[in-house]
């Protein structure tokens, strides 16, 4: 995927009506941990540079999801995934797709900020060029300098990249993960409620670096928090017991939602 | 009878006083410059030392280490990361068992297969020896602090597109390397000590050792052997071997504690 | 897009492979250590069948060879050494646990820990000169004197024999039991404490009821840790119980442990019989240690699970 289709897309508005060609398509997704599916026949789709916003109460599936569509899901003993997932085009289950490979064209950033322990900041941001190897060392200086610009960390860092990554605080290290996740230049970024465990200071710096980001790259955001979903979303989905009720752009969900269950949980009926 | 148990602690630690005491006491009049260059004197000479003893447990140590480290942390890696599967489960358990057994029976053991065949004691068969009872303790201890490693580090690491391996061994090993030398010192100062496997693998020697395929002496074995001879010469040098080899010990297990809540510190940020 | 190589999803599984590798070589060792030991011993049941370990004849020159003299003496041995560690090791956990205050029970703690870590052999070149000659001079004359009726303390003071070596052994292992037993009582919860002290206990009352008794059953693997440990120590042991081999009744007298005759025959056996009986007595002292001790893990892992 070259780098010219998404600068075209910087310039598209994802509200408007001109068809877009979608990076991620999702069709009827299954996903199990056991017997009976946490994923019931999930389909949507994701355009470039648009953020989507995954909402609904706990434990329907929404992390679940996410964790399918960057091969994660798998990795836990067990588990079961059916359905199509396409990204700019390949089907990332395909037979001969390696899902080592697919993860890095899906980045992930976790709700607990997660840098890696015993490492410096410089490193951890680093950690996924050098550890997958195929970037140059002269290459590797400029490629964290650039995405700790892009996370909106390197004016508060560029003194002192040898620090530990956990020297920072809590909202620092989030934005360190968001740095670190750009180094290996992604499509996609999942991102698994990144704000819960932050201050509301904190979570608000995300949400705007968020809203930058869009001009570089997709967003798709599962989240608790309704409002941060308005904020920063273009289209939202709703899911309830492993279900996508609905999905449509964000104004649509939160002021005429087509479905009552939606209604319901918009209006605080339910959570 | 609240008294009876200050009186019960009290009694727990009379006996380090006593034994340290006495360490002091008799080893450190015998400690000199000798003691640690030179081999022991012929019997009715006064003098010499246990320089060969002290470069015999270096070489049956180190070459234990060769063995039991890689070993021993592989294994934990191993336990740690494939918990679930069924080998993980029965080595665990096969490990514990490798704990129980005494260190003598591990000696016969090591009799048995290499001395026998060999047609001789020596070194090969004393790290050997060794290196069986550093396994259990570097493996548990690896397995032990692999497993506070959160997962949502592995994830973030697989996540970035690193394959399972490097996450395993880059990230998760690498950050917790601080804890793991601390299994690894702990099990070095545990068989710097053994003396009982290394009676009839590696012997003793009273001259400097002459080779990996060789009878080799060791601190604590030559200490048993000039202790329960009837020579005062030898028990000088026996209570100047128990001084430096407790000092050691001590040394270690007191350098693990440091690491250990160095390392803490760093992790309660 | 890339698709695959296959090169990570190989190097993923080569290292998979490479640790399975590791895993089955432990048990592949654990396997050998048993079957090396029974070829080794084999000699020795063919001779004298089963019978080896109830037979008290322990005979070198002759080469006839029974095993119940050592297991006597590990038993005996390890028994004196529980009678006096256990109430040692648990008071000093109660110490540490409830009465110590707070600054004091870190350095306290890490001063019983270091009782472990000091050599076997040290303990024994300490039994030698400084606890067997003491024995002999103060204690055990006394003893032989006034209570020499029983058949505990009959005979003439040595110094060296069961007696010393109880004793070391109860100093080696009071820190294990110590350590247990200090984790059993810090996990049972103040609820309990406080619930006591509220019905009107005395101090000691309360450690009674709600300390003594919720943690007997972790005591328990404690003490039976303890006694595993205690029954595999060799080189202390060797260097002060005598090395007799002999059933007697006696604390003054000198025997012998499955331990301690290994550690005190095996590099000038005589004969290859000699040999053979010597790693027979391992085997069984090799069989009784993994009973026991996992007999001790599994009490202690119950307790954990059920919290006591």
């Amino acid at each position: 995927m070259s780098e010219t289709k998404t600068d075209d897309k910087a310039q598209a508005k994802p509200a408007a009506a001109t068809p877009v060609e979608p990076l991620l398509v999702v069709e009827n997704l299954f996903a199990y941990y056991t017997a009976e599916p946490s994923v019931k026949n999930v389909s949507l789709d994701v355009r470039p540079n648009e953020v989507v916003a995954l909402i609904g109460p706990s434990g329907c599936g929404k992390s679940t999801f996410i964790r399918c569509i960057n091969r994660l899901h798998e990795e836990i003993p067990g588990t079961k995934v059916q359905g199509r997932v396409r990204l700019a085009g390949t089907d990332i289950y395909g037979p001969d797709v390696d899902p080592v490979a697919i993860r890095a064209h899906v980045g992930m950033v976790f709700q607990k900020p997660n840098p890696f322990p015993s490492m410096t900041i410089f490193d951890n941001v680093a950690s996924g060029l050098l550890l997958r190897g195929g970037t140059k060392r002269r290459d590797v200086k400029d490629i964290v300098e650039d995405s700790l610009k892009k996370a909106a960390l390197w004016d508060e860092v560029k003194d002192k990249l040898s620090a530990p990554g956990l020297s920072l605080s809590g909202g620092q290290q989030q934005r360190l993960c968001i740095a670190r996740t750009l180094a290996v230049k992604p499509k996609l970024i999942l991102m698994d409620e990144p704000t819960s465990a932050l201050d509301p200071i904190s979570t608000s710096r995300i949400e705007e670096l968020i809203s930058e980001m869009k001009k570089f790259i997709t967003i798709m955001i599962v989240t608790h928090n309704m409002q941060q979903a308005s904020r920063i979303s273009d289209r939202t989905g709703f899911f309830l017991l492993g279900d996508l009720v609905e999905f449509g752009p964000t104004w649509q969900i939160f002021n005429k939602p087509k479905d009552d269950r939606t209604d319901q949980y918009i209006s605080g009926r339910f959570g | 009878m609240l008294t009876l148990i200050w009186v019960a602690a009290a009694v727990a630690l009379i006996p380090l006083a006593l034994v340290f005491a006495w360490i002091l006491g008799a080893g450190l009049p015998a400690v000199s410059w000798d003691f640690f260059t030179q081999i022991p004197a012929p019997l009715g000479q006064s003098g010499g030392g246990m320089a060969n003893a002290l470069i015999g447990t270096l070489t049956l140590v180190g070459l234990a280490s060769c063995v039991g480290v890689p070993l021993g942390i592989l294994c934990g890696v191993f336990l740690s990361e494939y918990a679930e599967s069924k080998l993980a489960r029965i080595t665990r358990f096969t490990l514990d068992l490798l704990t129980s057994v005494p260190s003598i029976v591990i000696g016969l053991f090591i009799y048995a297969l290499l001395v026998v065949p060999m047609r001789g004691f020596s070194a090969w068969a004393g790290a050997a020896a060794l290196a069986i009872i550093m396994l259990p303790i570097i493996g548990k201890t690896t397995e032990e602090v692999l497993k506070l490693v959160p997962d949502n580090i592995r994830e973030a690491g697989l996540a970035l597109g690193i394959s399972r391996w490097r996450v395993i061994m880059s990230i998760v090993l690498k950050g917790s390397s601080g804890a793991v030398a601390t299994g690894v010192i702990l099990a070095v100062a545990r068989a710097a000590g053994e003396s009982a496997p290394l009676l009839f693998t590696a012997f003793s020697n009273q001259f400097w050792p002459s080779g990996l395929g060789q009878p080799t002496p060791s601190l604590p074995v030559q200490i048993y052997v000039y202790a329960i001879s009837p020579y005062a010469e030898w028990h000088q040098l026996a209570w100047a071997g128990a001084l430096v080899l407790v000092s050691v010990v001590f040394v270690l297990n007191l350098s693990t504690r440091i690491l250990m809540s160095r390392s803490g510190v760093v992790r309660a940020r | 897009m890339a698709s695959s190589t296959h090169d990570v999803r190989r190097s993923d599984r080569a290292f998979k492979r490479g640790l399975q590798v590791a895993a089955w070589a432990i048990l592949a060792l654990f396997g050998a250590l048993f079957w090396f030991l029974f070829m080794s011993a084999k000699p020795a049941f063919d001779a004298f069948g089963w019978q080896f370990y109830v037979t008290k004849v322990w005979n070198p020159v002759l080469d006839q060879y029974g095993a119940l003299a050592f297991m006597w003496g590990t038993l005996v041995s390890s028994l004196l050494a529980l009678v006096i560690a256990v109430p040692v090791s648990v008071g000093a956990a109660l110490y540490l646990t409830e009465l110590a205050p707070r600054p004091l029970r870190a350095p306290v703690g890490f001063l019983i820990e270091m009782l472990a870590a000091i050599p076997s052999v040290v303990y024994g070149i300490w039994g030698i000169f400084v606890l067997a000659p003491f024995l002999r001079k103060w204690v055990q004359p006394f003893l032989s004197e006034h209570l020499g009726f029983i058949p505990l303390f009959e005979g003439a003071p040595f110094g060296l024999g069961m007696m010393t070596a109880g004793i070391i052994l109860a100093i080696m292992i009071t820190p294990t039991i110590t350590a247990i037993t200090r984790e059993v009582f810090r996990s049972i919860p103040d609820l309990l404490r406080e619930g006591a002290l509220a019905l009107g206990a005395t101090r000691w009352e309360m450690l009674r009821i709600a300390v003594l008794k919720t943690g007997a059953a972790g005591i328990l693997g404690a003490t039976v840790l303890g006694l595993g440990r205690a029954m595999g120590e060799t080189m202390a042991v060797a260097m002060v119980i005598g090395n007799r081999a002999d059933i007697s009744l006696s604390l003054l007298k000198p025997g012998a442990t499955m331990a301690s005759v290994i550690a005190n025959e095996y590099a000038e056996a005589g004969s290859d019989m000699h040999l053979a009986a010597l790693t027979a007595v391992g085997l069984g002292l090799f069989f009784v240690s993994l009973i026991v001790n996992s007999a001790a893990r599994a009490i202690i892992w119950r307790v954990e699970r059920t919290g006591s």
